[in-house]
């Protein structure tokens, strides 16, 4: 493929190698250390002979501030700069093998790094956390961990819970996302009006989890009520209400906060199906007589059945690993347990990691269908087959 | 997830039959109302992040809309939220951990997906069926043996540790988008640069990455926002020190240990929500288009 004649000669790409390696070798040794910064200006002072310096930051140290900033330069230069030098360094070794074995050693400097990644980081994390919940704490793999999962009064309140987001945060998000994309393709100011729904996507969950731990803030009768729900409710003449610390009402107010976030999504895609729809389908409805009610239900409903369904599935795997929002408002106390929540407590407080793992396979279970529909479609797109 | 078709959008409201004004009427005012039903929890955030404590506790943040004069306006709560309770040090950190995680798993799936797309070597359909499978596991699935592996490696509580782990997690749907958009660029174009003598790797670095810019943007916008705005991973990789917390964890620490003090988390939330609100309003058409092409992660 390659046609240039004189190809690069080896030792300087080996050397820049060696040196990209080992400049990153030093970068993330310095990240590491309770005092790289205060190190690197030390040996930086003695490297220009400004010894009586350098014995002042060894002795005093730095400020915080310029502590910190030097361990963002150096950060942010390790991180991004290192990745790329990497590639740089090891195509330039690479092409100054003979075209022949360039050939079939280049798709692997460029697929390598990323596979070994999700090696390492996602599929033998997951084959380890099922044979983890198979063998923890046990002489031979068995059972137990699932057993005492399904049996465990608060392990069983977590996957009730978890149950009730998905149809309720599912079904709410999908709704109100495509009332709103479909009233909003009605009036003027469109774009402005969708930003207002769009907008809590940008939020993170402990965000949004102290945006409406806000919202529903109770205080006892009497005193002043700074939430506004229960502002409202006092105005009304009537008491407070708790809202986190009443089950089962509590669940779907967390819920809420999930609808409250996702519910964007739902919309600009559900907005963009329905702006495909063509429109001469829908002037032939009118025509035949049909309203807009009627025009909404058998032409726009159906037309858009297949984004209805992705984003449907999107928003369930996001909404059955549902964490943060549980996390921060109730910790999972008040019976909201949920099951990524009650994995973290297993796995962190009550260091049970074969509890933890056998949670983490009920939710991969709930994935997995999801996952075969996925790469069958992908077979029969026929990619990279 | 699965790619949406999209069509030809039509312009806005052209194709709708125009509505009869009672209709109409209703239909702007039920926009109209569930538009501020989104708005108002985050208002009420805003407005209360610069009243003072005070007021805060003894009145309604709603009042002020009806008085806006008989209320403290300041700005001491930012600064007391931003030196005492520590969020400009973890504002830094979510600098350090965030630009990075995002540069790098677009880097390396840059590259894989340009491979997967172009390039041919055995196992290549198979190889990217697993990518594809992956994109659904959820991160639970991988927090127990990551963190026996962290801690036995020293790379708990390091930012080395939390690029890579979040590099691993964003990899999928990384490698997933930019083949959907590189596998599309047409053909023709690499024949010619080869013809003239290019190698791939110039290929993909004069051709590829500026061709593939919407795609690369798109795919950056959802990973910073998901590093920027996560907290699983960053309590379990790199946790709550000082020197490594980042915005998110600090947050939930002070709903912790200052629940009640509202003059510090509505300001609090608000430092949490600076950067990601900005980037998001700022390049919302990317966005879109990103979410267009299809998306989850696991």
């Amino acid at each position: 493929m390659t046609g240039s004649t004189d190809r690069p000669r080896g030792w300087p790409a080996l050397a820049a190698f060696a040196l990209t390696v080992t400049a990153a070798w030093w970068g993330l040794r310095l990240l590491a250390a309770d005092d790289g910064p205060e190190r690197l200006i030390e040996n930086v002072y003695r490297l220009v002979g400004a010894s009586a310096s350098a014995d002042a930051v060894a002795t005093y140290g730095l400020t915080p501030t310029t502590s910190k900033f030097i361990l963002t330069v150096v950060a942010l230069v390790v991180g991004v700069g290192g990745v790329w030098l990497l590639f740089l360094t090891v195509n330039g070794l690479v092409d100054r093998l003979g075209p022949r074995f360039e050939r079939i050693v280049r798709p692997w400097v460029f697929v390598t790094p990323a596979l070994v990644l999700l090696a390492f980081y996602l599929v033998y994390p997951t084959i380890r956390t099922i044979w983890i919940s198979l063998t923890d704490g046990a002489e031979s793999a068995s059972l137990d961990h699932y057993l005492s999962v399904l049996s465990d009064p608060t392990m069983l309140a977590a996957l009730r819970n978890n149950a009730v987001w998905l149809v309720v945060g599912t079904t709410g998000s999908v709704i109100i996302g495509l009332a709103f994309a479909a009233l909003a393709d009605r009036v003027k100011r469109e774009a402005l009006a969708k930003t207002f729904i769009f907008l809590p996507l940008a939020i993170s969950m402990v965000g949004a989890a102290v945006i409406w731990r806000f919202v529903y803030y109770w205080r006892p009768p009497g005193q002043p009520q700074i939430g506004i729900v229960n502002g409202l409710l006092d105005g009304l003449g009537r008491d407070p209400i708790a809202f986190f610390q009443v089950p089962p009402l509590n669940t779907f107010v967390l819920i809420l906060i999930m609808v409250w976030l996702q519910t964007g999504f739902a919309m600009v895609i559900l907005s963009a199906a329905i702006k495909g729809i063509p429109d001469d389908l829908l002037e032939a409805a009118r025509i035949d007589g049909a309203n807009e009610l009627q025009v909404f239900g058998r032409i726009v409903l159906p037309g858009i059945r297949g984004s209805i369904i992705t984003v449907g599935t999107t928003i369930f795997i996001v909404i059955l690993k549902v964490f943060d929002i549980v996390f921060v408002t109730t910790g999972g106390r008040f019976d909201t347990d949920v099951v990524a929540v009650r994995m973290f407590t297993e796995l962190i407080r009550f260091r049970n990691p074969g509890r933890a793992s056998a949670l983490a396979v009920v939710l991969l279970v709930a994935v997995v269908p999801i996952m075969v529909v996925n790469v069958r479609n992908l077979r029969r797109q026929g990619v990279g087959a | 997830m699965t790619v949406v078709a999209t069509r030809k959008t039509r312009s806005a409201p052209v194709g709708n039959k125009p509505l009869s004004g009672r209709s109409l009427a209703i239909v702007r005012l039920a926009v109209v109302l569930i538009a501020a039903m989104w708005s108002f929890p985050t208002a009420g955030l805003l407005i209360s992040s610069l009243r003072s404590a005070n007021d805060i506790n003894s009145t309604g943040w709603w009042t002020t809309l009806v008085h806006p004069f008989e209320t403290t306006w300041t700005l001491a709560n930012y600064t007391e939220v931003l030196e005492a309770s520590g969020m400009l040090n973890a504002f830094v950190n979510s600098l350090i951990v965030t630009i990075p995680a995002t540069v790098i798993p677009i880097t390396l799936a840059a590259f894989a997906a340009y491979a997967f797309a172009w390039m041919r070597f055995p196992g290549r359909g198979l190889l990217f069926a697993v990518v594809v499978g992956l994109l659904v596991v959820p991160i639970q699935m991988t927090l127990v043996p990551l963190l026996q592996a962290y801690n036995q490696t020293g790379l708990t509580g390091t930012f080395l540790g939390i690029w890579l782990a979040h590099t691993g997690f964003g990899l999928p749907l990384a490698i997933y988008l930019l083949y959907n958009y590189i596998s599309q660029l047409p053909r023709d174009l690499f024949e010619s640069a080869f013809i003239d003598g290019a190698s791939h790797f110039t290929a993909f670095i004069r051709l590829v990455l500026p061709l593939s810019m919407p795609a690369l943007a798109a795919f950056a916008i959802f990973q910073f926002l998901w590093v920027w705005n996560d907290l699983l991973v960053a309590l379990v990789f790199l946790g709550t020190d000082s020197r490594v917390a980042i915005l998110t964890a600090r947050l939930n620490e002070l709903v912790g240990s200052r629940g009640q003090d509202w003059h510090l988390l509505t300001a609090g939330a608000f430092v949490t929500m600076v950067v990601p609100v900005i980037v998001f309003l700022g390049l919302q058409r990317h966005f879109v288009r990103g979410l267009l092409a299809g998306s989850v992660k696991g």
